[in-house]
């Protein structure tokens, strides 16, 4: 499009071109903006979702400014002399705490950004979580992006530990108790826990360093790591290009869609005032973390109700299901694995398979292509089914982390829900990928009949010799491109464990484990329609819709090649 | 970049996304990019006014909002009290909502009903560099490589190696040597009890007599120390140790003690910090003598040693050993004899 | 249904026959009633009579003929006033059906019927009487030590305003938010079902004030707006995800929407 604008070599006259010129005479910044302006971006609602973790971190980054004008990061004990809250005077507490109230009831508008700042954490962690989904549903981690999907999963990682970080720093009762738990899962750690606790607490918990401590991560590290982060994960987008969905002229060596300048990035700054919005709605309407109800942090007190934020329910969750016989002792040394195992190794699991998973699809799938149109969730069962046990498991979880609330909202035992929680953490999953999977297959030859037969019509035509059908209209090229247009991988074929001489070859039992996992991926799948079985439907004859035998399932299992039923 | 043409408007054969390796004569052919629908506003001038008329009214609303919440910022002045707080909070925020929302909703409406929706194609390029730009990017490596001499001189590879490795620590070591205060982590073990210190209500520090607590009465309990002592760091450290749940049972329900003879009368103390990670285990239930931690539910039962009958704890809350003084006062005999709280390595040590 | 059909049927009893005991005492309490205004502070032994016949009708099923507990329920010798006036003005009793606890519900006694019945069983043994209207007023008690208090004491079961909280087996401890002054006073006298007890050692009196005017605070809401069932961060994470994300995702839908 460059060459619409026109590039006159006389002077620019009007004081946007002369700055224009200004900066490209020194900074040669023409051939970048040439790049971006009318660059192509697909349109559609699912690519929005990362722009609600982007925007909900420029909102934090904004309300977050405001409170450190407000907020000391002391532990200092003081008193609390103001009248308000009535619930609060004359309390002694740390400096913190008393700053977090004196923003909230003296500052005009603090709790208002108060609010802002920790809805905007809860949808920013959420908004990545959507995101996620959103990447890892439609194959987006594909090559070349596996490196932007890493990019990802370590800033989720850090949206956590900056949740985490902020949620403590009031140094109220209820985030105190989830540095206590912090403080015992640390301790459990084999060896150098006691060591690891006193480096996080400078000395015993909780001392008087935790807090200084917190704010420096809190306001400093994390962020500035998130921001490096954000503008890798930004760059990596922009020279990647966007992916896309299926459809028609859409392929993995164009981009369709609108220009940047005007039409997308209207949109998307229009997105940031959405989201900034409804934030400022929420914060303005809807009460959230009152610490003045905890009260200043005390080691005595705890309330019901004692969770910490949505994100990290997960691992309160793994905690309370965790039976307490796992704790052992081993020559004097005492292992606390019912701490451990919950608390350390459920989420590395977690983590680990979000890190690996798209190098572990791209190995079984023995696929070294760039993917640029994404795949419809169906097309591919295993990862879609890998996917919602994944979530599953989460959910399950954050539920278990709510098993008190659920126990009163629901009049239910909190043992029963603990020991049917315990079950499904290990049933659950394989039910959920299970069924998830049987959905995909079944849409996928649902996706057959319809390219193969056509649309019923509810028109019933009587032929001349008495016979009755029910007239099926075709589907138009649009429709039945999106349903043909996919790869159904076959398992991997491996050479031989031995070559014509018969000496063994060195790999291939790696080789071979390699493959049973590639079957469990690709083993049952339903091949797109080809030109020539729709053919030989229509050959069939016109009646041919009417004889429900003829939809045998095109379901092929077994490596190999397809044997059809065609 | 090309305006919405079909590049390839008749082709027999489409190879499925231009991957060269599965040559798939077997497969339907791409139709193209759909057409291109007008939008109502684009053929209807006065459609198109009518959105250029609400666009406008939406930017104003933002406007108003922006204005709104300014008079609301200097006309309400909060007094503290929650209405106060919460009226200020109100009328801030939705001032400030309905301005944000009014730019972001008349800049989509904007860009989807007036601006053009064409679409467009933009050609992509392989993700990796070209064979050549490789070829000269290694020999660049290979030249520098060379120039620096490094492989005819092992003395400076093995040398610079020894510094770059060592050069961290002179930052590290005084970091991890201070962070951790004074590393005596053997003082998980000690809390403030000791013989004869007293028992007092938490936070009032009222001194307990044993006569003053009914049967299924629940006291929650600190050693009883001066006042001003209890205004600081240290006091706050401590006291994460040294918090006692202070139950009386009926002594015919009583059935064991964790530690022997550490009861006095069916009164029983227990540390309040949870076997598992520490919380405050509080939920005291008179009937069944179970004590519930409200965080992950382990189950203690007072009656019976303190033992776990659910949940994620393994061990006893350790038992501080009480008996009265001549005053009537509670008063510890001892120590925990364990440390109290949540499992580490060296516990046993 | 049928089984719990049967169950209402069962349940029916014990209320027609407090009717009738209602008939019968109602005439007796017509005839032999003081001044309603003298009553509340002496009982009287027509009180305690009357209260006698409602506790035979209501009560003895359970309790034992003269209250002295049975293996289903215990004794109530001792147990003062104040526990039946919290226990039945609340109609936590009589209870109706077994469960893992007895939950409050409509009341089934009147004020008079409650104050004869507690005047009753205060006459079988010594224990704590009704709190005097002065001991619960919220208006002079200091709500920052009742919160300190409260923190302590209560809020690890019913949560940190008072919200509630559940309890091992399906027991739980209720929301206090609708609790009568009077009520919570009582309860912390007493130390109802699996409550434990704080007596006036352990929460003086003035102390327990403090903790109703914390919780009389408590009902104005909070500062930030919607309360959101003041459950803590559970409740607040559905509602970023129902209601927050919720609108997010719908103007994400809207804007990626083709226009007409």
């Amino acid at each position: 499009m460059s060459t619409t604008t026109p590039s006159s070599p006389a002077e620019p006259t009007t004081p946007v071109g002369k700055t224009a010129d200004y900066l490209d005479q020194r900074t040669k910044i023409g051939v970048l903006t040439k790049q971006l302006v009318r660059k192509v971006f697909p349109d559609h609602w699912s690519f929005m979702l990362g722009e609600i973790a982007l925007f909900s971190f420029v909102v934090l980054i904004l309300s977050g400014f405001f409170l450190t004008m407000f907020f000391e990061p002391s532990m200092a004990l003081t008193r609390y002399e103001n009248e308000h809250p009535a619930t609060m005077h004359g309390e002694l507490m740390s400096v913190a705490f008393a700053s977090t109230l004196d923003m909230s009831f003296e500052v005009r508008g603090g709790l208002l950004m108060r609010q802002i700042h920790h809805w905007s954490a809860l949808i920013f962690l959420a908004g990545i979580v959507v995101h996620m989904m959103r990447v890892f549903f439609t194959g987006a981690f594909r090559k070349p992006r596996e490196i932007n999907w890493l990019v990802g999963v370590t800033m989720m990682i850090l949206g956590l530990l900056a949740g985490f970080t902020g949620y403590s720093l009031p140094d109220d009762v209820l985030s105190g108790n989830g540095l206590r738990i912090t403080d015992g899962v640390v301790k459990s750690i084999p060896i150098i826990g006691s060591y690891l606790s006193y480096f996080i607490f400078g000395g015993e918990f909780p001392g008087e360093h935790i807090i200084p401590r917190l704010f420096t991560l809190h306001i400093l590290v994390v962020p500035a790591l998130l921001l490096a982060l954000v503008g890798l994960h930004l760059f990596l987008m922009v020279l990647n290009k966007h992916t896309q969905y299926p459809g028609g002229g859409r392929t993995n060596n164009n981009v369709v869609g609108s220009p940047a300048v005007p039409a997308f990035a209207t949109k998307m700054g229009g997105n940031f005032f959405i989201i900034f919005g409804v934030l400022a709605l929420m914060g303005g309407t809807m009460a959230i973390n009152n610490v003045w109800n905890y009260g200043p942090y005390d080691p005595s007190p705890v309330s019901a109700g004692a969770q910490p934020d949505w994100y990290m329910l997960f691992l309160e969750g793994s905690l309370r299901l965790m039976p307490g016989q796992a704790e052992i002792v081993i020559g004097g040394y005492t292992l606390s694995l019912n701490v451990l195992i919950p608390a350390v190794v459920v989420p590395g699991l977690l983590f680990t398979f979000l890190f690996v998973y798209p190098f572990i699809e791209a190995k079984v799938t023995g696929d070294h292509r760039e993917h640029h149109v994404l795949d419809r969730p169906r097309n591919v069962p295993v990862r879609t089914g890998l996917g919602v046990a994944f979530l599953f498991e989460f959910i399950l979880l954050a539920l278990a982390g709510s098993n008190d609330l659920i126990a009163t909202h629901f009049s239910l035992s909190i043992n029963t829900i603990t020991w049917v929680f315990r079950i499904l953490f290990f049933v659950g999953p394989v039910l959920a990928f299970w069924i998830t999977k049987r959905i995909c297959l079944g849409l996928q030859r649902k996706d057959r009949e319809l390219v193969l037969h056509g649309h019923e019509t509810g028109r019933i035509v009587r032929f001349a010799n008495g016979e009755y059908i029910e007239v099926h209209r075709p589907l138009d090229e649009q429709e039945r491109w999106l349903r043909v247009n996919y790869d159904a991988h076959a398992p991997l074929q491996i050479e031989p464990a031995a070559d014509a001489r018969g000496v063994k070859r060195k790999g291939y039992k790696s080789d071979k484990r390699w493959q049973r996992l590639s079957r469990f991926f690709y083993e049952d799948r339903v091949e797109p329609v080809t030109p020539a079985e729709l053919a030989a439907a229509h050959s069939h004859g016109e009646h041919d819709e009417l004889e429900p035998t003829h939809s045998a399932p095109e379901l092929v299992s077994g490596s190999g090649d397809a044997e059809r039923e065609h | 970049m090309s305006e919405n043409q079909n590049p390839q408007p008749s082709h027999d054969v489409t190879p499925h996304g231009g991957d060269g390796t599965l040559a798939q004569a077997d497969r339907f052919a791409d139709p193209g990019v759909p057409e291109h629908h007008p939008r109502l506003a684009d053929s209807d001038p006065r459609a198109a006014k009518r959105n250029e008329r609400l666009i406008a009214l939406l930017f104003v609303v933002s406007a108003i909002g922006t204005v709104g919440s300014l008079v609301a910022y200097f006309a309400v002045r909060p007094d503290g009290t929650t209405e106060g707080v919460r009226l200020s909070t109100l009328l801030l925020g939705v001032g400030m909502a309905v301005s944000l929302l009014g730019i972001g909703i008349a800049a989509v409406h904007w860009a989807k009903t007036l601006m053009s929706n064409k679409e467009y194609i933009e050609e992509r390029h392989s993700s990796s560099s070209s064979a050549e730009v490789r070829e000269t990017v290694a020999t660049q490596f290979q030249d520098g490589y060379k120039d620096s001499g490094i492989a005819r001189r092992p003395v400076l590879l093995g040398s610079v190696g020894l510094a770059l490795a060592l050069f961290p620590l002179s930052i590290a070591v005084p970091l991890v040597s201070s962070v951790g205060g004074d590393w005596n982590v053997s003082k998980f073990r000690h809390t403030l009890w000791q013989k004869g210190t007293r028992l007092a209500y938490d936070p009032s520090g009222r001194l307990i007599k044993a006569a003053d607590l009914t049967v299924g009465s629940v006291a929650h309990v600190i050693p009883d120390v001066p006042a001003e002592e209890r205004e600081s760091h240290h006091w706050i450290t401590e006291k994460a140790k040294a918090v006692v749940l202070l139950v009386r049972l009926d002594p015919r329900d009583l059935k064991r003690d964790h530690r022997e003879g550490a009861s006095h009368d069916g009164i029983v103390a227990y540390s309040k910090i949870c076997t598992h990670v520490g919380c405050p285990v509080a939920l005291y239930e008179q009937q069944t003598h179970h004590l519930l931690c409200p965080c992950h539910q382990s189950t203690f039962d007072i009656a019976d040693g303190a033992k776990v009958v659910f949940g994620p704890a393994k061990r006893p809350l350790p038992q501080l050993p009480i008996t009265v003084d001549d005053e009537g006062y509670l008063v510890a005999e001892d120590d925990f004899n364990e440390p109290i709280g949540p499992s580490y390595w060296e516990r046993l040590k | 249904m049928k089984a719990l059909a049967a169950r209402r049927h069962h349940r029916l009893a014990p209320v027609l026959l407090m009717l009738l005991a209602l008939l019968v005492t109602g005439g007796v309490y017509a005839a032999l009633a003081p001044s309603p205004a003298a009553q509340a502070d002496t009982a009287s032994t027509a009180d305690i009579e009357t209260g006698k016949k409602l506790f035979q009708a209501n009560c003895a099923t359970c309790h034992g003929p003269s209250a002295e507990g049975t293996a289903q329920a215990p004794s109530l010798v001792g147990v003062g006033a104040a526990a039946v006036d919290f226990q039945v003005s609340t109609g936590r009793m009589p209870m109706q059906m077994n469960g893992p606890q007895a939950e409050a519900k409509p009341p089934q006694m009147n004020e008079e019927q409650t104050a004869a019945l507690a005047a009753y069983v205060a006459s079988l043994g010594a224990g704590p009487a009704i709190p005097t209207d002065e001991q619960v007023d919220a208006s002079l008690g200091d709500p920052a030590n009742g919160a300190a208090l409260f923190r302590t004491n209560c809020a690890m079961c019913h949560n940190a305003v008072g919200a509630g909280g559940a309890l091992s087996e399906g027991k739980f401890a209720p929301p206090l938010f609708e609790t009568s002054e009077q009520n919570i006073y009582q309860a912390m006298l007493t130390g109802p079902q699996s409550m434990p007890v704080f007596n006036d050692a352990n929460i003086t009196p003035d102390e327990k004030r403090d903790i109703i005017a914390y919780l009389d605070e408590q009902r104005d809401g909070s500062a930030g707006g919607l309360s959101l069932g003041s459950l803590g961060p559970v409740s607040e994470g559905l509602w970023a995800w129902i209601v927050g994300l919720g609108l997010i995702i719908g103007a994400a839908v809207w804007i990626g929407a083709k226009s007409s």
